[in-house]
Order: structure tokens, then sequence, then C-alpha cells
């Protein structure tokens, strides 16, 4: 079984669990696993469109799936996926009082 | 009109505890970095309403291109930081960041790029390379659409 590890703020849609196991090839399948699983985590994960968030980082152990062969990526049972949105922001667009 | 003061409802807002070592901790790191931003992660429990603060870890800014006004922490840095967190018994439960010569307040970028709901979002305003004034926002909603940064209490202990 392939370990996925949910972001705090997702845990609610994924019966309160931090480490989901999914048994999966891709990368792929473990997404849609664990969407079966957990149905409500399907719109904070995917647009309307069905394509995963722009601020969904998705990692295969220490990799990005953009950068390996994304959905496709084959997946081992002792792989970690890490499902990890964006950290960002900065004081740009504030006006200096 | 009469209006229940704020206090009376204590335990209604979110709130963010933190030892005085780790606020400092994120205070001094903007002055470190400062004219540029400062980024990292708060870990500790969430407790229902308020996000209690065991352990902060410093993160690297990846935004090169902008750093005097914008940050990002590479998730590979903040898997890392989960990883080593999870084996203390640790979860993420916000971030921090500074505004060098900006005010202490959200800007439209930080909303726009905060994802985490639930999480504290701290910011400290550092004014010529020293820390100034440090206000948390909890970012609230139930998903992008209705997301929102509220302030809240900041209990230092
Ligand atoms: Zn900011």
């Amino acid at each position: 079984m392939t370990k996925i590890h949910i972001p705090t703020p997702l845990r609610q849609y994924a019966g309160k669990q931090a480490t989901i196991e999914i048994k999966a090839g891709t990368i792929g399948d473990a997404l849609s696993g664990l969407i079966s699983k957990h149905p409500d985590l399907r719109r904070h994960l995917y647009t309307d469109e069905g394509k995963l968030r722009a601020f969904v980082n998705v990692y295969l152990n220490d990799e990005d799936v953009r950068y390996l062969q994304k959905e496709a990526t084959a997946v081992k049972d002792s792989d970690t996926i890490s499902i990890v949105p964006s950290i960002a922001g900065g004081a740009a667009g504030l006006t200096i009082s | 009109m009469f209006s229940v003061p704020l206090w009376l409802c204590g335990g209604f807002w979110g709130m963010l505890k933190i030892g005085q070592s780790h606020y400092d901790a994120l205070r001094q790191h903007g002055e470190d970095t400062y004219p540029h931003e400062c980024c990292g992660v708060l870990l500790g429990q969430m407790d229902g309403d308020a996000r209690i603060v065991t352990s902060v870890a410093r993160c690297g800014n990846t935004r090169s291109d902008s750093p005097h006004n914008r940050y990002n922490i590479d998730p590979r840095e903040l898997i890392r930081i989960q990883r080593e967190g999870r084996e203390r018994g640790e979860d993420i439960v916000g971030f921090y960041h500074s505004h060098p010569d900006h005010p202490p307040r959200w800007s439209p970028t930080d909303l726009a790029e905060a994802h985490w709901i639930g999480c504290s979002y701290v910011i400290t305003s550092v004014e010529k390379g020293k820390a100034a004034v440090t206000n948390s926002f909890e970012l609230v909603g139930s998903e992008e659409n209705d997301k929102k940064l509220v302030e809240e209490e900041i209990k230092v202990t």
C-alpha cells in the first residue's frame, strides 16, 4: 500500500486522517482511489474542469510529479505521496500607510 | 446600542498560542532577512479554534526575483518539515512571513495565495530592519471561493 499524506486543511474531508493508504500503480490511480474513498476531497483538489488545482502540489517522495510523468508516474508500495498546497504571498499590492 | 465586549466571547474567535522564545524567533527571522521577506512554518496542535505552536521552522524564500515583497516556500522543504514534525507528534498549524517596511496587514497577494484553510498566517512588519508589529490571521472559509483572512488573538506564553 502506498501512503498518502493529507495536509491539515484537507483532513476534515478525509475522515480526519493524516495518512491514507491506497493500493495504486500510478499517481493517477492513487488520487482517484483517494477520491473514491473520500469524495468530498474532489472539489478541493480539482477544478470543475477536472484539472488538478494549480496551487495543489503532488509529490512522490521528494519529487514534484509535474516533473516526472504526472498522473502516469508509477508508484510502489514503499512510496509516499504528499499533497501540499502552496505557501506563498507577500506585501506586494499593499499600500504603505 | 449595547455591544458585547470582545473579551467576553473568549474562545469564540480563533487564537494562536505561542511560547515567548518561538515568538521572538519568528520576529528575529524578519530582522535577519531584511530587506527581504522571511518565511517559515508553525508546528504544533490544533485545539478547537486555537492553534498551539510547539515549534517553529525557518524556511528559505524561493522568490529570488522579488524577495522584498514576495515569498514562497519550496514544497520540498515543507515536506521535510512536515515529516520531522510528524516524528515529534506535531502538525502544521500555520505559517509566518515578514513585511519589510510595509504594514502588518494581509495584502491581496497574501489572501490570493493562502490555501491552508484553518491555519494561522502570522505577519510581522519590519521597519528599517527592526521587527515592529506582529499580527496573526486565520484563513477561514469552506473553500477557495469564500476564504477570508480574519485577525485572531496572539497569546504569547
Ligand atoms: Zn504578506
